[in-house]
């Protein structure tokens, strides 16, 4: 994909968030908007785990939104479970006592030691087993990479462009029935 | 759809309905016999498939809690998932990619061709290529698969194109889009290939041969089918003599049921069907059912697998259309040469951005994995499928520590990856890497084996009764009306895709059985 392309794409993604967000909750500490509001995490709390979830599977391109499912798809297992909000405060209390300060404020190659240090830990990876779901299941995420996902719903791949690539020669027939 | 009574001790009881059980139910009720068909899933259809990924997952997959152990890289990614097969009416034929290819002679005969293999089980197999040649040839009919019975081929999509360029510049003869169980136009009941990019989350169009819509629903226009969803069977039952005369079952709801039988055919995939036989152990048989020679859950095998995908200046696309579109099949010889023993094959393989998140290198993270991940456009990919050892220590056991929803040990699968595995697994890395690199690869990478969806051994086929669990018609060494009918037969893997061997294996044992029947041995 183009970076213009990309870039415009990501502006999109903004607008969307925004209309599509009724009543959103505005964090007192980040002032991010949350597309539905926290039930376990403070504001605080779940600014961080935004600000891990970028770091683990971080996209330069993908604005905030992408990665709040991930929050919010932790925050809802939370509510459920006691063990997994236990989890995740003492996780995020870890993250800010492992660094030279509070883990929001670290850079991003800090953020990373941080994360490094920790990976092999249940915390690390509760978080970064429901973010690798999350993330790249997101809608909007697949149209930067270029995924189409179902294509049942429009007839199929194959008239629209299953074989499509051509900076590669077609094979022979007898290979590749034309169909 | 026929209603047979608990105890209607005619009866025929299946377990399991994908490609050995629903094939065999078919072909019994085709032979007049009356068939219950124990599936623990529910059943669903294309109307009900979904396009998307981590949907159908949840939909289709055989979830239950199972452990694992021992030095494969699959303990370790996916302690609790080492298989990805379905708990569905039509269980794994509605997850498969279609690749319906025929085990070569010497396949049959490995401990005869290869030399001896220090830590490998090998036997030949009591069968020969020659015994199901006609048995091959129905089941690709009723199958339609491409390239056979005047069936065309499929025609290649983006991720083939890359591939057939690579292959032919690196030198390989054989490369084609398959002999798939997929219609290329519509046949047999069937609809045409749509290129859905979908065949893993069950065919929407149809065109994929699935036991779901082809076997199950002409076994029931015979009348003789009883089709029961959501019964788990949890043991077979034998009597004072020490036959097999009816299986325990949980329903959806939990309520247990016997169900008489005068045959009992397990066909659970090769996890589920030893599992069921060591749970089934008795005063009678302390050691599981058809189990004297102690083979019940040894010598599991996966093939020896792993992917390789390859990243491109120009955009690939390899999600749209089949999954598995195309063949290399020049390394599918009998050749120690090469440093190991048995064949493979080199298939093409995508996964949608979901999936190949999670797949391309398990548990890994950090801007040096996703800057790979953002090339998945530009991505194309193989997958290797080649015969893997049987060994006596790679098996299924009962994990009585961990038990299940219905309070059963739950099934630990032990694998250790033979030095044999190893060699070719490394050495078709590096030939799908060439065949990327001749068509313009960037980058290649080599991905680790997923979760198991060939699934063999467990219960395997010998000539002599201590050196296996059934005999050359899946019919247990011990118990004359007890029958395996699914990919644990298998004495060795070979290295092709196993669902049309299982398919000809369950038509054969369909014939046997009746035949069995008529001549009252049974």
């Amino acid at each position: 994909m183009r970076r213009r392309e990309f870039l415009q794409k990501s502006a999109l993604v903004i607008v969307g968030t925004a209309v599509s967000t009724a009543p959103a909750a505005r964090a007192a500490t980040g002032g991010e908007q949350w597309p539905a509001p926290l039930k376990t995490l403070s504001p605080a709390q779940a600014r961080t785990l935004l600000k891990m979830a970028r770091q683990i599977y971080p996209h330069p391109g993908l604005d905030d939104a992408c990665y709040m499912t991930t929050v919010l798809d932790l925050d809802s297992e939370a509510a459920v479970s006691p063990e997994t909000a236990k989890l995740l405060s003492d996780g995020i209390a870890q993250l800010h006592s492992s660094g030279s300060g509070r883990f929001d404020d670290l850079s991003a190659e800090q953020q990373t030691a941080v994360l490094v240090k920790i990976q092999s830990g249940s915390f690390f990876q509760k978080v970064r087993s429901v973010e690798v779901v999350s993330l790249y299941n997101n809608h909007e995420v697949w149209k930067r990479f270029d995924y189409r996902g179902a294509s049942y719903p429009f007839g199929g791949y194959i008239h629209h462009g299953f074989n499509d690539l051509n900076w590669l020669p077609d094979p022979p027939d007898a290979a590749s029935p034309k169909g | 759809m026929a209603h047979l009574d608990l105890n209607d001790d005619s009866a025929v009881v299946i377990v399991g309905s994908g490609a050995g059980g629903g094939t065999l139910a078919n072909s019994l009720c085709q032979h007049g016999l009356k068939v219950v068909l124990l599936e623990a899933g529910q059943r669903q259809s294309p109307a009900t498939f979904h396009n998307d990924e981590w949907r159908a997952f949840n939909q289709l997959a055989w979830l239950d809690k199972r452990t694992t152990s021992g030095s494969w890289r699959v303990a370790r990614d996916f302690p609790n998932l080492p298989a990805w097969t379905c708990k569905t009416v039509g269980g794994t034929t509605v997850h498969w990619a279609g690749a319906s290819l025929r085990f070569a002679d010497y396949e049959f005969k490995t401990k005869t061709y290869y030399s001896k293999i220090s830590g490998a089980n090998l036997l030949d197999w009591p069968l020969a290529l020659k015994e199901l040649e006609p048995y091959y040839s129905k089941a690709e009919n009723r199958m339609g698969v491409t390239r056979t019975n005047d069936i065309a081929g499929l025609p290649g999509n983006n991720n083939f194109k890359v591939m057939y360029y690579g292959a032919t510049r690196a030198g390989y003869k054989t490369v084609h889009t398959g002999r798939m169980a997929i219609n290329p136009q519509p046949r047999d009941g069937r609809g045409g290939c749509m290129q859905l990019g979908f065949c893993f989350q069950g065919c929407k169009s149809g065109a994929k041969w699935s036991t779901l819509y082809t076997e199950i629903p002409r076994a029931e226009a015979t009348g003789r089918l009883d089709l029961r969803t959501g019964a788990m069977a949890l043991q077979v039952v034998h009597d004072r003599q020490g036959r097999a005369s009816a299986v325990l079952y949980a329903d959806a709801a939990g309520r247990h049921h016997l169900q008489k039988a005068r045959i009992v055919c397990l066909a659970g995939n090769s996890i589920e069907t030893p599992r069921l036989l060591l749970n089934s152990a008795s005063s009678m048989f302390r050691h599981g059912l058809a189990n004297s020679s102690g083979q019940v859950g040894r010598n599991y095998m996966r093939h020896t697998t792993g992917s390789v995908y390859a990243i491109f200046k120009k955009p690939v696309h390899m999600y749209r259309g089949t999954v598995m579109a195309g063949i290399i099949l020049d390394e599918a010889r009998l050749d120690s040469g090469r440093g190991f023993v048995g064949g493979f094959e080199m298939e093409t393989i995508s996964l949608g951005l979901p999936f190949m998140a999670s797949f391309l290198n398990p548990g890994a993270w950090g801007r040096d994995y996703t800057r790979r991940l953002e090339q998945y456009p530009n991505m194309a990919g193989m997958w290797i499928v080649g015969e893997d050892m049987p060994q006596e220590s790679n098996r299924v056991t009962l994990n009585t520590g961990v038990k299940d929803q219905f309070g059963l040990p739950v099934p630990n699968v032990h694998c250790d990856d033979h030095p044999n595995d190893v060699a070719m697994r490394n050495y078709a890395y590096k030939r799908g890497a060439a065949v990327y690199k001749a068509a313009g690869a960037v980058e290649t990478i080599e991905v680790p084996p997923y979760p198991s969806t060939h699934n063999l051994g467990t219960c395997r086929m010998s000539e002599k009764p201590g050196d296996g669990v059934c005999n050359k018609w899946g019919q247990s060494h011990d118990i004359k009306n007890l029958f395996i009918s699914d990919g644990s037969q298998f004495t060795t893997s070979g290295g092709e895709n196993p669902t049309l061997t299982i398919v000809a294996l369950a038509l054969r044992q369909g014939d046997y059985i009746a035949s069995q029947c008529a001549q009252r041995n049974l």
